[in-house]
């Protein structure tokens, strides 16, 4: 029987294993992707730095009961009867007993919750993402100038003197005088910082950002548009300084809109895609000038266009994407539908079969959050990496 | 802690381990450690000092080190079964918190040398988990520590799966017995020299006899409900690390598995006595207070669950006193005496489990006292109240125990279809599988097996098959 207290301080087993946690954590990340780009958490996520994303893939699997079918053992406070119910099933915590097992048995949560950084999970999905036919416009001046010191002169006013380099100046000319050490300052001595004045510029690129908010965009189709409309811009913003976004919304008429009202706004009507590229037209003939910006309209509808429309649907985007650099059309299907496929009606392969200008077209079918990650990566894949600048 | 914290610590547990020996308690002799939180956490969640490493270690390990941080949890003892015992005492315990372990790990430690499931139990487990984890260490070296990783994820999907009585099939049959004797050398030292001469001209013959010997044997043995050893045995895929990593993760859960089946027991034994113990003590008034505020904290009913601590204490004590004082009818059925409560709680820590003592001593009377009731989901949505009487609590507690608490599989083929593949049978007992978590659990067992993989189950009160073949999952 003894007691003893030992030193601890070399212990590191657990701290190893929770990195090889760690490793798989961020392994199961970058395999999945897919779900995590339309996680609610992040896409509502609001500035957060981090949010909590369930990753199944982290889950222990083991041979065991379904829970929910199984019968349980509790304990009471002495005044229960058969027919009380004592939790409900959905919400944990509540209640007294759904989270509980019978002794010994642990069911614990059914998935793993990792912590993730918003940065990070951009920098995976970033890391095969590029900006296709990116071109050097004209960098627009920003009204700021900026001071940098970055000159040592032998005038100036003194209040820029460099002390240090004086003081090198001074022993350096008395060692010459074959007396090295610090004295007597002369005026060739002194050394003075000079600054220039820099003007910064930035380089633009506008998203034109288009929604159909006719009566069929429900709830999922404008989730879809909105986480990737998410990870857009967050892109854009790592290859530009500056980015705008407008905002358009239509559904036999367009208009601009504020962010809120883009992700919020009921629905109602039919759909007439032209108005909203005509508007897009008018807002960069007005605003952003192509010499100046790099312009990416983005449209998402579920594709019902007016049958009449489509003809003048074909020839603005036309005209659209001869002032872009690249126009994506997304297309979203009904939930789950992923093999239903809309007949030729829909506006998706319209644009296929008639565009002109397709090598500046990109469009992708949307029927789950699982494909956001893969439209993301068909928008701003490998492509147009020649074009001349 | 200052030294004479620890010499005031040192003689409380002398004065406590000869509490323990007066009351009959027959603990080894146990060393106590003092540790800080990351240590206890380390220990708590690998269960072992130094295993060999794995994610999921560091998985339990952090979100142990995180409650603790969090101040949501906290652990205040840890007890290892060894020869002599270790226990470790959190270094900001308090002096009262660091008596109360100590009491309470000392019944632990008794329930481990004495009660007949631990019997077979390596009392010096903690260097073989050691030896265990430098041979995963050069393994990973060897083979890549991704492939060690992916290998294990597999094995711990079935690591539950071993026989607890497996230490029956350890022991030879006659026959082996005989064969292996006659292969030992007779005479002098270096005698069997000789036999290596022999043994190289018959090796062919008795190779393929016992190569015969082998294939044929799954078939007698079968149903095994030791999976993790069948596959070991038998996979066709295995290379020898890999065999040798099963044979060390079922050796550390043939460990394991007397813990896992004395749950309440063994936390009921260790509560009773941390009780008695410290009430022997001299405490002053506010030690008192403060320990019976940790007492209370750790024998409570937690309101809608079963907290096997308070369970096990209870049910002790109730043997204890239907023993000392048993009615007019208990005398005349059971011919008890009366007095004979002490001699009885110890012969039930001797020889039961938590199966057999649950369906032994959990009483009408006890049953209603600790309002127990059995609940399940209603229509989907609500935790429902929907049995009271005894009979079935018990038996429902009894079978939720049954093979701690997870479902019974067997392999009942090793060479289905005639193509060495693998298939299991669930043995459904009422309570259907997690379908999800079986599927993807099927997926290891075919890494390991390397053949296609069925499971026999029950879903909606109908026989299903789960088929999986590397590939996808088809299910009949």
């Amino acid at each position: 029987m003894t007691i003893q207290r030992n030193d601890w301080s070399l212990q590191r087993k657990g701290i190893i294993d929770q990195e090889r946690h760690k490793d798989r954590v961020k392994e199961a990340i970058r395999k999945n992707l897919g779900s995590i780009v339309s996680n609610e958490a992040i896409i509502l996520s609001d500035g957060k730095r981090t949010v909590k994303v369930p990753i199944r893939a982290l889950d222990e699997y083991k041979f065991r009961f379904n829970y929910q079918k199984g019968k349980h053992v509790g304990q009471g406070d002495g005044k229960t009867r058969v027919g009380d119910v004592i939790a409900r099933e959905g919400r944990p915590g509540s209640g007294s007993g759904s989270g509980a097992g019978p002794a010994g048995q642990d069911t614990g949560v059914d998935y793993y919750e990792a912590e993730v950084n918003i940065d990070e999970i951009a920098a995976l999905i970033f890391e095969d993402l590029q900006l296709p036919y990116l071109q050097e416009k004209a960098k627009k001046a920003v009204q700021s100038r900026k001071t940098q010191f970055n000159e040592i002169r032998r005038t100036g006013v003194i209040a820029n003197l460099d002390k240090r380099r004086m003081i090198l100046e001074n022993i350096r000319r008395n060692a010459r005088e074959g007396n090295p050490r610090f004295g007597d300052i002369k005026k060739e001595d002194l050394r003075f910082k000079t600054w220039e004045e820099v003007m910064r510029y930035e380089s633009n690129a506008v998203v034109i950002a288009m929604i159909d908010v006719s009566g069929s965009m429900g709830e999922f189709k404008k989730y879809i548009a909105r986480s990737f409309y998410f990870w857009m811009v967050r892109f854009l913003r790592t290859k530009y300084d500056n980015v705008d976004i407008v905002f358009i919304s239509h559904h036999t008429e367009a208009k601009e809109v504020t962010e809120e009202q883009f992700f919020t706004q009921g629905e109602s009507g039919g759909t007439v895609v032209s108005s909203a590229y005509q508007l897009a037209l008018d807002i960069i003939r007005q605003r952003y000038r192509p010499a100046d910006w790099n312009i990416y309209p983005f449209h998402f509808s579920d594709g019902d266009n007016y049958y009449s429309d489509n003809e003048e649907a074909v020839r603005l985007a036309d005209e659209l994407i001869s002032t872009c650099n690249l126009f994506g059309y997304g297309e979203i299907g009904e939930e789950g539908s992923s093999s239903y496929r809309r007949s030729s009606g829909a506006l998706l392969s319209i644009f296929n079969d008639r565009l002109q200008n397709k090598d500046r077209f990109v469009g992708v079918r949307i029927d789950d959050k699982e494909d956001v990650y893969p439209a993301l990566k068909e928008f701003f894949g490998k492509r147009g990496v020649e074009t001349p600048a | 802690m200052i030294d004479l914290e620890i010499k005031n610590l040192e003689a409380a547990v002398e004065q406590i381990w000869a509490v323990a020996r007066s009351f009959g308690l027959d603990p080894y002799p146990t060393n106590f450690e003092i540790v800080p939180a990351s240590v206890m956490y380390e220990v708590g969640s690998y269960a072992l000092p130094g295993r060999y490493s794995h994610w999921t270690f560091g998985k339990a390990y952090h979100r142990m080190k995180t409650m603790y941080d969090f101040g949501l949890s906290k652990i205040y003892e840890v007890v290892i079964n060894t020869n002599p015992a270790y226990g470790f005492l959190l270094e900001t315990n308090s002096p009262i918190q660091n008596k109360l372990v100590i009491a309470h790990v000392l019944g632990h430690v008794d329930f481990f040398k004495n009660n007949v499931y631990f019997s077979k139990t390596n009392r010096r487990m903690v260097e073989s988990v050691s030896t265990h984890a430098q041979r995963m260490m050069e393994y990973e070296f060897k083979f890549g520590r991704k492939n060690v990783e992916r290998f294990l994820d597999a094995v711990l999907a079935i690591e539950e799966h071993i026989d607890p009585y497996f230490f029956i099939k350890r022991e030879l049959s006659p026959a082996e017995e005989k064969r292996r004797s006659e292969l030992r050398p007779k005479d002098g030292p270096y005698d069997d020299l000789w036999l290596l001469d022999k043994a190289a001209t018959e090796s062919s013959n008795t190779d393929s006899e016992e190569e015969r010997n082998e294939e044929s044997q799954p078939r007698e043995r079968l149903p095994e409900k030791d999976l993790l050893f069948y596959i070991m045995k038998h996979s066709p895929v295995l290379s020898a690390w890999q065999r040798d990593a099963i044979a060390m993760v079922h050796e550390e859960m043939e460990y394991f598995v007397p813990q896992m089946q004395t749950k309440i027991m063994n936390e009921g034994w260790a509560s009773i006595w941390h009780a008695r113990i410290m009430r022997e003590l001299d405490l002053t008034d506010n030690e008192h207070i403060e320990f019976a505020n940790l007492h209370s904290g750790v024998v409570s009913p937690h309101k809608g669950q079963l907290n096997p601590y308070y369970l096990g204490y209870k049910i002790y004590e109730d043997i204890e006193r239907r023993w000392n004082e048993p009615s007019d009818d208990e005398r005349k059925t059971f011919a008890r005496q009366g007095n004979e409560g002490r001699d009885k709680i110890f012969e039930v820590r001797e020889l039961e489990n938590d199966v057999s003592f649950l369906r032994n001593y959990l009483t009408e009377e006890l049953c209603e006292e600790l309002d127990l009731f059995v609940y399940e989901l209603v229509e989907e949505e609500s935790w429902t109240i929907t049995e009271k009487r005894w009979g079935k609590v018990r038996d429902q507690v009894v079978s939720n125990m049954t093979n701690f608490g997870f479902p019974y599989l067997e392999v009942v083929d090793g060479d289905y279809n005639g193509n060495r593949e693998l298939y299991l049978k669930h043995r459904y007992e009422g309570t259907e599988l997690d379908m999800r978590y079986a599927r993807k659990a099927l997926e290891h067992v075919h890494t390991l097996w390397g053949r296609p993989v069925h499971l026999e189950t029950v879903v909606d009160e109908e026989s299903t098959v789960l088929h999986f073949n590397g590939d996808e999952h088809l299910e009949d």
